[in-house]
């Protein structure tokens, strides 16, 4: 416990905390960050160092943070966070820098799932077909504004 | 008398037998390397998500305070009518007993529960094709959860059984480039067809793999989730001291690592002593992280499959290569014999034909 300890008294009014963003296959992100702001289920959590703790799942969006000084984005969809005071942990099923995406497939899957909905078979999951949009789109606006 | 073109040719053959069963060797070596890493990588997420779990338990009441009993389905435990047993394999062969060590495995557990109904999920070509010999593939799906939901009134009809063993899907090539998304869809189907009470309990089989020299075969139970953070573990079975000794020489000479890699500091997520701000009510977060740990498991148990396949695979390469290197030796010894022989036999001759004049 000595380590939350050190997590929970570290000064409220430094400038910067722990930032880790894990997935299944990786870690991805483990660096000192001013500032992050978090696709929340309910909606986007923007995080300053000192925040008080929390823990919320994931939905599907844009995780945008400055570390050093400079923006970085991240197209991430499920998963949950956790923010101590002086560190945040990011735990997505699935994490992806603007160069990694796949342009090409994310088009695809957003055209799948529509056809998916306009076909108006019964037996389509619509949830399943809004999310799947839902997720490509928002890989898409992510590997976009990169270039 | 053995000719000598013959046993010369033999050598020549077995030598390029050694080249490909050392190539394969090294590659075995490095992909078991690599699949090293991801189970390694796989682990604080695995770590952090059970911690949190955990402290949600402590703070959620999972159990109903009036029967007892637990409010989330996957916790809760039914009788045991239909079990479902997923069995990891590999998809090449080529690996010693690998694969057949855990068909066999199955088979003991099936044994074991004799009588009842059980479901086969078959993940890799190995294990399917064993299992297909022996058991008949399910009847075609009924409708899935979505359907059921949109027209609740109709009482979803029972599938037809095939038998009381059959085997209800096949994966096949997933292994050599496996992804978190395949292990999550493999267990969303589990935990659809666990909810609709189709089964009542999951298994799976595989190797566990923690190094080289500390694997065993297990049974590990899924379904119903009993505690959270431990393994259930129904039935294990060591690797033969042997296997277990060539193993270690193989890693030795290939320069694979043997030590157990530790996890590091990531413990601490979710365990802090504090009050923690929920955006969902605790109750909401725990549902919707329970299957996500289950997804874990399977994921968990298919990486540690395919190292454990790679460090199969490169100890069976190591002896081949090895009994490659005897068989020249005694080939060469027997080609200089040979050698030796036909010269004395013309010497004899010469001799003999002067000593005639």
């Amino acid at each position: 416990m000595t380590t939350d300890r050190w997590l929970l008294t570290t000064n409220p009014m430094a400038d910067t905390f722990q930032l880790e963003i894990v997935t299944p296959e990786k870690k991805l992100i483990d660096t000192a960050a001013e500032e992050i702001q978090i696709p929340g289920k309910n909606g986007y959590l923007g995080i300053l160092p000192g925040h008080a703790p929390l823990i919320t799942e994931l939905g599907v969006g844009e995780i945008k943070f400055h570390a050093r000084g400079e923006q970085q984005r991240l197209a991430v969809a499920w998963g949950f966070a956790e923010v101590l005071p002086g560190k945040v942990t990011v735990l997505a099923e699935s994490a992806e820098r603007p160069d990694e995406i796949d342009v090409e497939r994310a088009r695809k899957a957003k055209e799948r799932a529509e056809q998916r909905l306009a076909s108006g078979d019964t037996n389509v999951d619509v949830e399943r077909a809004l999310n799947a949009i839902h997720k490509a789109e928002t890989r898409l606006e992510v590997a976009e504004e990169k270039s | 008398m053995p000719n000598i073109l013959d046993i010369r040719r033999r050598i020549r053959s077995v030598i390029n037998t050694r080249q490909i069963t050392k190539a394969m060797k090294v590659v075995s070596a490095a992909k078991l390397r690599r699949a090293q890493d991801r189970t390694l990588a796989a682990r604080p997420y695995a770590q952090m998500l059970t911690n949190v779990l955990k402290s949600l338990v402590a703070r959620t009441e999972i159990y109903d305070p009036e029967t007892g009993e637990p409010k989330h389905p996957l916790l809760a435990e039914r009788p045991e009518k239909t079990a479902l047993l997923i069995v990891v394999t590999g998809d090449k062969g080529l690996a010693g007993a690998f694969s057949a060590n855990i068909t066999k495995a199955a088979s003991r557990f099936l044994e074991s529960k004799a009588g009842k109904n059980i479901d086969i999920e078959a993940i890799g070509r190995k294990g399917r094709d064993f299992l297909r010999r022996r058991y008949p593939a399910a009847p075609v799906q009924t409708r899935s959860l979505a359907e059921a939901e949109e027209s609740p009134e109709t009482e979803p009809e029972r599938r037809e059984r095939a038998g009381a063993i059959q085997i209800t899907g096949e994966h096949i090539g997933i292994l050599g480039k496996l992804e978190f998304s395949q292990a999550r869809n493999l267990a969303d189907s589990v935990i659809e067809r666990y909810e609709r009470e189709e089964i009542d309990s999951v298994y799976v089989v595989f190797n566990e793999f923690k190094s080289v020299i500390a694997q065993r075969l297990v049974v590990e139970q899924i379904l119903p989730i009993k505690e959270i953070g431990e393994q259930t573990i129904r039935l294990t079975e060591e690797l033969p001291e042997e296997e277990r000794k060539r193993a270690k020489e193989a890693a030795i000479s290939a320069g694979v690592g043997m030590r157990e890699s530790r996890s590091d500091d990531s413990e601490a997520f979710g365990t802090a002593q504090v009050d923690y701000i929920y955006e969902q009510p605790p109750a909401e977060l725990f549902r919707a992280l329970l299957p996500k740990y289950v997804a874990i498991q399977i994921f968990r148990a298919l990486l540690e499959s395919i190292a454990a396949e790679h460090a199969a695979r490169m100890t069976a390469m190591d002896s081949a290569t090895n009994n490659a290197t005897d068989m020249i030796d005694s080939l060469t010894l027997a080609m200089n014999r040979a050698r030796q022989a036909k010269i004395t036999k013309e010497i004899i001759e010469i001799v003999s034909g002067a000593a005639a004049m």
